[in-house]
Formats: structure tokens, sequence, C-alpha cells
């Protein structure tokens, strides 16, 4: 049974401040709705890109999007960030109204949008677990009978009584998911939920939204940029870009539509999180495996090109490049840095730098990478997580078996050797 | 699970860019009955936390402000009250006025006051303006009840004063009203205040300057008398006017009523509230983006 179905769904933002400018704007719009024509705004407006500047005023966040969801059914949604899906997540759970198109359902839709909202810090723990419940729409008997549930599964059931202003802010996260975890809708909506609390939270979050999907057989939309968590949730996926349905099929194709989308070249000079004087920055890079339209692969070659913004035109010798890889849980696992290595260093000005591993030793995931460049020994452009790749998996021993990724990470050429005494 | 269209279950709700004008969903309101609720507690409950006189601050306010008005406008500026004790008369009309009040600022700034709340969960936004008008209730009750010990100690002393027990009736329908124009005007202005902040402004004055045309700290016959005749209008026909002068008629038996004026104002504030609703309903739907 379709349980829900979105049918030409847009949204349509306004663009800069609101001012006295805007009332015109109002007024013009009043005027045709008041005679009885259409909105003279609704027609303009581009794609919405977010690094490019439009020729209106006007911007659309989300452009006839239409998809069904199946009763029982996890969609994922993904997309870049500014590809429209909080956006599609707001409109879902009825937080702001499409600007045209209508979605109808046959179930009721709660959201996780953010977990902790309407927390009250002068209010205890059990308090705000009814008002929190409330809000997300559970009546009083509701909670009522979930009440131990809950605080059993927040794990803060010494801090019950005391006002949540006191809580860490982990024991917050922990208490308000513990409240969202036991909702009861026909449809869940939730938005990267899974990046809160500790590692050990984490998994019992994930384990729970699993219980809610599988054996439940609940709805779900769920929104992240966590490849791995959509995997192993989703049933289906559909991707978001710049607004559009560019992609809705099965979770792994759409995953690997994803990815591949973002194997382009990836523009890193728009990142604003980033210290260093600049001297010499990172502005796109290019990750692939044997060739450059494959994705990496284990055991396969593996080059990352970087192209640098050298203004000052230093030769290589003044500049050491880090790249340093975490794995997906935030482990640092590999540095690798043109300072180890020796090498006949040309006079030309840097311009392409590329790191290759000739046999990748790096287990199927996804991974991190932040970059640290120092040019004449001050850092010139440092980015945290700057960007991710995925490996995908290969054989890397040659001989046909695949290394669990629970068991290594890291692949590592070994030998075994029988000694008969 | 069936796969043939023809056994489908009906359509639940629709979300959608076309709204009706009016389109209240009492039954869902009803289904968040214990919201309502909870927030009323959490108004009540938080609002003295950590302060020393706690409630009695409820308590001080309209005590003060009373011994004020005394003193300016009766010992000073010479207004007659009609036999009944200056002090007594202006803690009557101050306790209605500040319910009103109360429920009018408390309701005005919900949607930028609440944008981070409702930006994130759906519940039906009129729950919150309707928290804020019964949370007053409490705080009206206790300064009536202040009023009401006043009373008792005048009453002992000696001073002429009764309750006109055959209008006593009409007391909870002027709460009613009174809510009502608050809760009404307080959706209107908040609806407002989400786009264009101009307003904020002026209600922070505006009502400060309401309550002077509103005959709380005069009766309406000074008025008549006293103020030029476009003022007297503007003191009279403020359907206001007509519940403090109609609250300190049931309870001092000062002054005048009619019936003409009560039916008035309460079809006023029933159009009042229904307007606020209507307007409330249609910014809910789209706040988020122009907040």
């Amino acid at each position: 049974m379709i349980i829900l179905q979105a049918t030409n769904i847009s949204k349509q933002y306004r663009l800069g401040t609101i001012g006295t400018g805007t009332v015109s704007h109002d007024l013009n719009r009043w005027w045709h709705k008041v005679r009885g024509k259409d909105d003279p705004y609704l027609k303009i407006g581009e794609v919405n890109k977010r690094d490019t500047k439009g020729a209106s005023d006007y911007a659309w966040a989300l452009r006839d999007i239409n998809f069904e969801v199946q009763q029982g059914e996890v969609l994922g949604i993904i997309g870049k960030n500014g590809a429209g899906k909080s956006t599609l997540l707001k409109i879902l759970s009825r937080v702001t109204s499409p600007t045209t198109g209508e979605i109808k359902t046959r179930g009721r839709i709660a959201s996780l949008l953010e977990v902790g909202t309407g927390f009250h810090p002068e209010l205890t723990g059990r308090e705000n677990i009814y008002l929190n419940g409330a809000i997300l729409g559970m009546t009083k008997k509701e909670i009522q009978a979930k009440e131990a549930e809950i605080i059993e599964f927040s794990g803060c059931a010494r801090y019950v009584d005391t006002p949540v202003k006191r809580y860490s802010s982990g024991m917050r996260v922990r208490l308000a998911f513990a409240v969202a975890a036991f909702l009861e809708p026909d449809i869940l909506v939730i938005d990267e939920v899974l990046a809160v609390g500790d590692a050990e939270f984490q998994k019992k979050a994930i384990g729970k939204m699993q219980d809610i999907s599988k054996s439940d057989g609940r709805t779900v939309l769920f929104v992240s940029h966590n490849m791995a968590a959509v995997k192993n949730l989703c049933t289906r996926a559909i991707v978001l870009e710049h607004g559009q349905t560019v992609f809705n099929g099965g979770v792994d194709e759409a995953i690997d539509f994803y990815l591949n989308a973002k194997s382009d070249r990836l523009a890193l000079r728009d990142i604003k999180n980033r210290k260093g004087n600049g001297v010499v920055k990172v502005e796109a890079v290019n990750v692939f495996g044997l060739n450059p339209q494959q994705k990496p692969q284990s055991g396969q070659p593996f080059t990352m090109s970087f192209d640098l913004d050298n203004g000052k035109g230093l030769s290589a010798k003044h500049v050491q490049f880090d790249v340093r890889i975490d794995d997906s849980v935030g482990q640092r696992i590999a540095w690798l840095s043109t300072s180890l290595l020796h090498a006949n260093h040309a006079e030309a000005p840097l311009q392409v730098l590329q790191f290759q591993i000739d046999k990748l030793n790096l287990n199927k995931g996804i991974y991190h990478c932040t970059l640290y460049v120092k040019a004449e020994n001050t850092v010139s452009d440092w980015i945290q997580n700057a960007f991710s790749f995925e490996v995908v998996e290969g054989d890397y021993y040659g001989a046909g078996k695949l290394v669990p990724v629970n068991q290594s990470k890291m692949l590592i050429d070994f030998k075994v050797n029988y000694i008969d005494v | 699970m069936s796969t043939s269209k023809s056994s489908e279950a009906p359509w639940l709700y629709t979300i959608s860019s076309k709204h009706k004008v009016l389109d209240f969903n009492f039954k869902e309101i009803w289904r968040y009955r214990d919201l309502l609720l909870l927030f009323v507690k959490r108004d009540i409950v938080t609002v003295y936390k950590q302060t020393i006189l706690g409630p009695l601050w409820y308590l001080i306010q309209p005590l003060f402000t009373s011994v004020i008005f005394t003193l300016v406008f009766n010992n000073l500026g010479n207004i007659q009250t009609g036999g009944v004790p200056p002090f007594l008369f202006n803690l009557a009309g101050i306790t209605a006025w500040n319910y009103f009040k109360e429920c009018l600022t408390g309701t005005s700034d919900t949607f930028v006051k609440n944008q981070n709340i409702f930006g994130k969960v759906y519940f039906p936004r009129v729950i919150m303006p309707m928290s804020v008008t019964i949370s007053n209730l409490l705080k009206f009750g206790i300064q009536l009840a202040i009023f009401l010990g006043f009373f008792m100690y005048y009453s002992f002393t000696g001073t002429s004063i009764a309750i006109h027990w055959a209008y006593l009736p009409l007391f909870p329908v002027y709460v009613f009203m009174m809510a009502l124009l608050g809760l009404g005007l307080g959706m209107i202005l908040s609806s407002l205040t989400t786009k264009y902040r101009d307003l904020t402004v002026l209600i922070g004055f505006g009502v400060q300057l309401l309550m002077y045309v509103s005959a709380v700290p005069y009766p309406v016959a000074e008025a008549q008398a006293k103020f030029p005749p476009m003022v007297a209008q503007c003191v009279i026909y403020n359907p206001i006017t007509q519940i403090v002068e109609g609250f300190r008629f049931m309870l001092l038996h000062s002054g005048s009523f009619s019936w003409i004026g009560f039916l008035s104002t309460l079809a006023i504030s029933v159009v009042v509230f229904l307007l606020g609703l209507v307007v409330f309903n249609k910014t809910e739907k789209s706040f988020v983006d122009v907040v």
C-alpha cells in the first residue's frame, strides 16, 4: 500500500533580507491574487546552485519532486549540502508548506528533525520527557506507559529528577533521543540524528532505528550523509541534486550514483572552515582508482590529485603537503606527507600534486581526509575533514577472498612460512 | 497489505500549498490537549524558578501599581471614584486590565519567540497562545484573591461597598471576553510581527497607551464629564473600557452597565478572536520562511 505520495513538490525561497523593499513585492503579489491571477514571482528562479550567483532574487530549494513510499519501506534521502533534503523533510513534517504541489499521506508523520527541541532547562528530566513527548505528538497516557523504558534507554536514571540545565550536553541528547525513539507514528522522519552521543550510544541508537524499521514494520524516511547507515537501514533511496530528484531506486544503486556524482573533481575552494595564511591553498581534489573514471578499489592503484592555488609561485621544495586519513568513525589511520619522502624537487611553481598508492591497502568503507599544507614553514592551508572518499571492496590478496571490514581496516602484505622441524 | 487500488484506505490528510480560509482542525487540537496542559504547567512552574519571592511577584506588581495610581490620579489628580475607596477602585481596574494585557503581550510574540521549536516539529500552533491565555488565568485568579482580601478588609472597617450580586453571574463571561480579546488581538499581532518587526516596537508603548483610553484609572463617568468629546467617544466605544467598567460594576457596584454595551462587546470579542484565528492559521503555514 502506498502510504505517502508526493506530487510536484516545489519550494521557493526569497534570497536576501526582508526590509522595506519586500513590501512592494508583497503588494504586487496581493494585487495579482485579488484579481485571481497567479503569483508573478513563481515564474522566476533558476536551478538552485549554491556557488553561482543567480539572476533573480528567488531560488527554488525544491523543484517538482515526485515520489511514493510503500508502507513499511525505509526510504533514504541523500544529496550534497543544499540539495534540498532538509527542506523536503520540513515540508513532510509540516513545519513549512510547499510553494506548489501536494503530499498525500495515509499515516501520521512524526519527525526527528533535531532531538531535544522544546526541552526546558528549568524542568527536570522527567518533566521534560512528558513535555517533549507531547510536543512530538504523544499523549500523556502513552508517555506514562513508556516512561520507565525511556529512562532506561537514556541511561540517565540517576539524574531524572534534576533540572535539565544541570545535564551535560551528551546526557541531554541521550534523553532527547530516548523520548523520540519511543514515538510510534506511522511514518517517522529522521534527519542526521545518528551523529550524536558517544560511540556506545550511537550503536544503541542505530540498533533502535533498525528495530523500528525492521521488526515494527514502520515506514521511515531517513536523511543522512553517513552512507554506511543509509545502506544499513534503507531499502530504497532517492538522490537529490540542486532541488531535483536525479535518482530514485535501490539503495545500492543510489549510493553508487551519489558517490560517482561526487567522484568528479570536488571543489574545495569554497570551504570556509579552514586555517592558515593561504599562501598555498587547495582548490580541488580528485580521488580515483585504476583510472580517473573508476572508484578506488582495494588492491588496485589509487590516486589523489590536488589542484593548488599557488599565487606566489612557490616551488615544491618550499611546500609541505600532508593528507591525514581517518576512518568512518574518525579514527586516524594513515598519514601521507611529502615530508616523509626524499624527492628531487622541480623548480617550477607547484600546481598539481598527486599522491599515489600502487596497491591500495584500505579495506572497503568511507574515509575522511584532513589536509594540512605548510608553505615556507608556516601553516598555509589546514582543512579538517576536507573531503571523503569511498573504497569499494576488491580482491587484495588475489586469492578470491575478501577481508571482513570488522576484522581489519588495513590490508597488509604478509607471508606465511611453514617450517618443518 | 493489499495491492489493488480499490481497497486502499483513504488519504488521512494532504499537505498542500493551497489552504482554505477557515480550516480549523478541532479534532487535532483535541488530540494535543495533553500538550496544552503541559505547556500551561511549564509556564506556571518555570516563571519564578530561582527567584526568592517566587509567586509573590504576582501580588507585588498590581499592589504597587494601585498605590501609585491612587496617589497620582486620586490624591493629586482628584478623580472621583463614586464613593468607592480609590485604592480598591484602582485594584479592580488593574486586575481586569492585567489579565487582558498579559494575554495580549504574551501571545503577540508567539511566532518570533517560538521559532526554534516551530521550525523543528509540527503541532497545532494555536496551542501555544492558548496555553498562554490559560496559564495567565492562574495569575488572574491570584490577583483576584488579593482584591477580595482588600475588599473584605475595607468592608470590615466600615466602608460601605457591596458586590452587585444580581450581575455576578456575568463574571465568567467577562473573563471569557477578556481572554478572547487578548488572544485574538495577540494572534493578529503575532502574525504581523513575523515578517515586519516594526510592530514589536509599537506593542510596547501601544499597550501602555491603550490602558489610558480603557478607563482603567478613572470611571467612565469622569471621562464623559472631563475629556474632550472626541476622546470621550474613544473611551466609551473601546470594548476594553466596557469590560473594565463592567468588571467594577459587578464587584464594586460603581459606574454603569448596559446590556447593549455588554452584548456588543461580546460580539466584538468573538469577531476579533475568529479574525485572529484566521490570520494566525494563514501565517503558521509559512512563517518559518519569513520569521
